[in-house]
């Protein structure tokens, strides 16, 4: 079947209108899974998109290209499992980290979009802290990356705030009753990252010993850090 | 606006789902989207809060639909004709209008290696007088505003203290509808989990919200 890039931005066009008929067919097919394989249209349809702004002049290949590469290859969770790392080595470092988190990461290297304004939060046995974005997907970039699909969705948007004990536990992460659990909501320009709870089993350990311990999960407060799950991607 | 983007307590929306191998983009159009809303908004025809709002306006039922970047894909589309970037019709026929002239890409290549590095700061360096104290008791304001807001539905007309007092930025309810950025300072609101949910909710949990001087008033 070949359809051309008219018939696609067309279809593109109507879904961007004012109407915005809602498309039954396609959520017939696709329901309401994030998950399930993206249809091909939208590849399409961005592919035929691309190729109109690059005409007109009005974007340029290779930016489009810096940003693929700077969020798939160069940024992500290793930035911040670092910060933390050095946090819970240097006491000192630690206090900057909480007082000025944005002067303190710089100092890593790191900053930039959508973490232009960080605040660290920091786990202890008795208080827990959990980060979300009830209203869109806002997350510190500079230090954990784009977020994953589950930060993104319904159910985590949904449910962080009214049962954040229940989220938890789906996460395999089962709270004493006494700990007080603190979710932030990131509703301004506030990007929040959590410095997890050094792990039992760790004295003594080096700063990339450590590292190598600290999941993504860990940093957004739906795990914590263990001593025996290194290498774990999340 | 009370969209269904307001997702913050809602029920029924399934369990979560966490993809351990999950790739940054699940698709090469997700990544060429993505960059493509950045490279447009160098232009500067709209800002961060009028995009957030792009999605929004999405009816409900397709924006539950959607996947994420699908969303964005529909955004972009609607802010690059509202701007006059382009036309409908330039949309509809996949080509530029025939005697138009070519523009020059506002982002290059080291401009997006400046952009990812730099950020844009939403903070201001202007001075205005905050409103509010830390420690302060405050009630969020029962508020509907049709346009864009960060002021969550779940915690309007809730009493909360002001933890922190972030510092003076940029205001999204009159930026996303260019009508100014208003700026004005920023808190930290903690609100009890039980003052949000009730008798449900553990009594020393709670919720922080970053919120403007315009979404709170004393209690």
């Amino acid at each position: 079947m070949t359809t051309t890039r008219r018939d696609f931005l067309a279809a593109a066009a109507a879904t961007a209108g004012a109407a915005m008929t809602p498309d039954l067919n396609h959520a017939h097919q696709h329901g309401h899974d994030e998950h399930q394989a993206v249809p091909s249209d939208p590849a399409l349809r961005v592919k035929a998109l691309e190729s109109l702004l690059v005409e007109k002049g009005l974007v340029d290949r290779a930016a489009l290209d810096v940003l693929v590469d700077a969020y798939e290859h160069k940024i992500g969770p290793r930035n911040g499992a670092r910060v933390v790392a050095r946090a819970w080595s240097d006491p000192a470092y630690k206090q900057r980290l909480l007082k000025d988190a944005d002067a303190a990461i710089a100092e890593m290297g790191y900053g930039g979009l959508q973490g232009e304004h960080m605040v660290v939060v920091e786990n202890s046995p008795k208080v827990h802290n959990l980060v979300v974005c009830t209203l869109c997907s806002c997350y510190p970039w500079p230090v954990l990356g784009l977020p994953p699909v589950w930060y993104k969705s319904a159910p985590y948007r949904s449910r962080a705030v009214i049962d954040p004990r229940g989220v938890l536990r789906e996460f395999g992460l089962e709270l004493a009753e006494d700990v007080e659990v603190r979710v932030w909501d990131s509703t301004a320009e506030l990007r929040y990252l959590v410095l997890p709870e050094r792990s039992e089993g760790t004295e003594g350990m080096s700063e990339e010993a450590l590292e190598a311990l600290v999941t993504r999960d860990s940093m957004v407060g739906v795990a914590k850090v263990s001593a025996s799950k290194a290498g774990n991607a999340a | 606006m009370n969209g269904v983007h307001d997702m913050g307590g809602m029920h029924g929306m399934g369990p979560i789902v966490e993809d351990k191998n999950e790739p940054v983009f699940h698709q090469e159009w997700e990544g060429r989207i993505f960059a493509m809303n950045r490279a447009m908004g160098a232009w500067r025809k709209w800002n961060l809060d009028a995009s957030r709002h792009s999605k929004e306006v999405i009816p409900p039922a397709e924006y539950l639909r959607m996947s994420y970047y699908e969303r964005w894909v529909a955004g972009l589309l609607k802010l690059i004709v509202q701007s006059g970037l382009t036309t409908r019709a330039e949309i509809e026929s996949g080509a530029p209008v025939s005697g138009s002239v070519k523009a020059v890409p506002a982002l290059t290549a080291d401009k997006a290696v400046a952009l990812v590095e730099k950020g844009v700061p939403a903070s201001r360096s202007v001075n205005v007088a905050a409103r509010f104290q830390v420690g302060q008791r405050v009630r969020a304001r029962n508020m509907h505003p049709v346009g864009h807001t960060r002021l969550p539905r779940y915690a309007r007309g809730k009493f909360g203290t002001i933890d922190r007092d972030h510092g003076v930025f940029v205001f999204p309810d009159t930026n996303a509808h260019f009508l100014g950025e208003k700026p004005q300072h920023v808190y930290s609101v903690r609100f009890a989990a039980r003052e949000l949910w009730g008798e449900q909710a553990a009594p020393q949990d709670s919720v922080y919200l970053d919120l403007w001087d315009d979404y709170l008033e004393p209690a």
